[in-house]
């Protein structure tokens, strides 16, 4: 009888022909020295650095993969590189956008005056002696920043109830009938007009009802509310839908009235989710450019009255200062002023965003459990 | 307190069921009144343009050889967009969806989320004072090295400042909205089937060319046109970036137009029938976005059917 065992010590079948561990590590160590040899050649730079280092890696591991572990494996690596990749190319613009505002825009919004002064009666004079005598950058964006509130104010106003009563029709009234079906289905094609066209439309009907050339803040935010609604009903349909068909029974067995179940039960659960997807809508709205465009003008003095006048706004206040700058000659000063509403407006969006989330978090109904 | 009261049709509840019911339903068809009050006001507004003599309008032709040169630049930098934002967005939404540790993928798909929420004409801006003053090196070498393909004929611009450099902001610009959307749809693939793939030996890329893709396609491309749509109607990108002219070929030359960009131009200094002519061509804009959104919409209620069975 001889015995079955052999002294032979193999590696586990199991673990046979893999990668080790260490191996994306190694990969990248060598592709990140390649890569600097390759780049030192030419002329270094971190950019170019990265994408040559990050191009070596996927080689490198893709072939040592292919070559110890067959092509299946290798295919799987491959894929994984190219979506880790991708992410990576992703938040590229994402960070150079910040980076541009902000190294851009900090001068401007340090410039004593920036948020309390309008551009009324800052000639290209002014910004002419600034480059030259080296004078301070006067003018500021306190009249499109009172522009841009009012405006988007106003919409808020007009989109929320119709939203809001949409979104009840659609839930609590629609039963899923022909006309809910097609409330649904146009609101989701709303979502898709281009924010030009819903500045048109506003244009053309104050043409049409008030008079040709009718460009004030209201017909703005008639054009920002065209926008807004579709976002509104959307976000506020998805909340009513969650909140438990439960409460609204227990309400109905109390003998409560249907539209006293709305008020009093069902939009309080939902409230929260509401209130963070109105946050979003004006977020959304707040940066459109194109609308208000087309539909206030621009204004370079205060101008507090939405119902009448041409009226500035942060986008197109920074829209105009690139375009046309105050001197043409000289279009730092415009550039800098622009900069400087620019990181206004992303800190304000940014806030919306944040305090959207926070609004869902902090309002989220106890669920008792 | 009789039973009358309990069954009485009288009272504040009642009217109050009413007029609550009432203004929901009204609210609701005010919607679709102002979806047909877009059509409506804008072709009216724009019948004047339509029917004037062919010389009055700007350039001289008549409408339609005004409009299809920009409606061709339209197309040329959404197609760009879509071109390079479509391959990125699927590759970033399988990050989120099946590649990332699970704690992260929120806080991830909230980063992407924030790309959507810069303002359009920020990224104006920055296309304008960055993207193009960086990447004119790049269309130098195209013009240089590919200037017999024509859409690279050289020489490039000098300021960077062309549909390509648009078409790439456009591009950054509806990255997250097919992200999202795509990501919604990846994880709703049946987990029956990810974990048959995988119980069968395959690997997470097989898993997903076998499993995830086929379910998610129609999904992926209404989430394409849906980007397509907001490509189509992008105003700001373009109108800061693009350094407009005649339609060309090249998309390395300043030159070409789009629709939106061309009427965010004129509009606010326009009077009389030019303001015609541009609202006819948002009219356009309007009637190629609606037909791309709703044939989006009726891919994904026609996909919804059937995705909620498993």
């Amino acid at each position: 009888m001889t015995s079955t065992l052999t002294p032979v010590r193999k590696r586990s079948a199991l673990t046979k022909g893999q990668l080790p561990k260490y191996a994306p590590y190694v990969v990248l160590a060598l592709a990140l020295i390649v890569g600097a040899a390759i780049l030192a050649l030419v002329g270094f730079n971190a950019f170019g650095w990265g994408i040559v280092s990050a191009i070596l890696f996927a080689i490198g591991l893709v072939s040592w993969s292919a070559a110890v572990e067959g092509s299946r494996r290798a295919k799987d690596k491959l894929a994984t590189c190219l979506v880790v990749g991708s992410f990576l190319v992703a938040l590229l613009p994402l960070f150079s956008v910040i980076w541009t505002v902000l190294v851009n825009g900090v001068p401007g919004l340090l410039t004593p005056g920036f948020l309390t002064n309008s551009m009324n009666g800052v000639t290209g004079v002014f910004d002419t002696r600034a480059v030259e005598q080296g004078t301070p950058v006067l003018g500021g964006i306190y009249h499109a920043l009172l522009g841009t509130v009012q405006i988007t104010l106003l919409a808020t106003i007009i989109s929320v109830p119709v939203g809001l009563l949409t979104a009840i029709y659609l839930v609590e009234y629609g039963d899923d009938g022909r006309l809910a079906r097609a409330i649904t289905f146009f609101v989701d094609v709303m979502t898709g007009i281009p924010s030009i066209v819903a500045g048109l439309f506003a244009a053309a009907f104050f043409f049409a009802v008030v008079g040709p050339g009718t460009k004030t803040g209201a017909v703005a935010a008639v054009a920002l509310s065209v926008l807004m609604i579709p976002v509104v009903v959307r976000s506020s349909e998805e909340m009513l839908k969650i909140v438990p068909n439960e409460l609204r029974e227990a309400a109905y067995a109390l003998g409560v009235r249907k539209w006293r179940t709305i008020v009093k039960v069902v939009i309080p659960t939902a409230i929260s989710g509401i209130a963070s997807g109105v946050t979003l809508a004006i977020a959304r709205v707040i940066g459109e450019t194109a609308p208000i465009l087309v539909t206030a003008g621009f204004a370079t003095s205060i101008n507090s009255n939405v119902f009448s006048g041409w009226m500035a706004s942060l986008p197109t206040f920074i829209y105009t200062q690139i375009l046309n700058p105050t001197s043409p000659a000289n279009p730092d000063p415009s550039s800098q002023r622009a900069w400087g509403a620019a990181l206004v407006l992303i800190i304000l969006v940014m806030i919306l965003n944040l305090g959207a989330r926070l609004i869902a978090r902090v309002f989220a109904p106890k669920t008792g459990r | 307190m009789t039973a009358t009261s309990l069954t009485s049709t009288q009272g504040a509840g009642r009217a109050g069921d009413k007029i609550f019911s009432g203004a929901a339903l009204a609210a609701g068809c005010l919607i679709l009144a102002v979806l047909f009050g877009v059509a409506l006001f804008l072709v009216v507004q724009a019948i004047p343009a339509l029917t004037a003599p062919a010389a009055e309008i700007q350039g001289g032709e008549g409408f339609f050889a005004y409009i299809w040169p920009i409606v061709i630049g339209t197309l040329i930098a959404a197609v760009i967009a879509l071109v390079i934002a479509t391959p990125i967005a699927i590759g970033v939404a399988l990050f989120i969806s099946h590649f990332a540790p699970r704690g992260l993928a929120s806080g991830l798909g909230y980063v992407v989320d924030l790309l959507a929420a810069i303002p359009s004409v920020i990224y104006g801006a920055w296309g304008a004072a960055f993207l193009a003053k960086e990447i004119s090196p790049a269309y130098n070498w195209l013009a240089d090295n590919m200037g017999w393909l024509p859409i690279f004929q050289g020489p490039a611009s000098a300021t960077g400042k062309t549909i390509l450099t648009a078409g790439i902001v456009l591009s950054v610009m509806v990255l997250p909205i097919i992200t999202s959307l795509s990501r919604e749809i990846f994880l709703q693939t049946p987990k029956l089937h990810e974990e048959a793939a995988l119980a069968l030996g395959a690997t997470r890329w097989e898993m997903i060319k076998m499993s995830v893709l086929p379910f998610a396609r129609p999904g992926i491309i209404s989430a394409v046109m849906l980007g397509l749509g907001r490509a189509l109607g992008e105003t700001m990108a373009v109108a800061l970036v693009l350094s407009s002219g005649a339609l060309t070929a090249s998309l390395i030359k300043s030159g070409n137009q789009t629709i939106a960009a061309e009427i965010a131009l004129n509009f606010p200094e326009a009077s009389g029938l030019k303001v015609s002519t541009l609202i006819a061509a948002g009219l356009v804009l309007f009637v190629i976005t609606l037909a791309v959104n709703m044939i989006a919409r009726w891919i994904i209620t026609r996909h919804k059917e059937f995705s909620g069975a498993n």
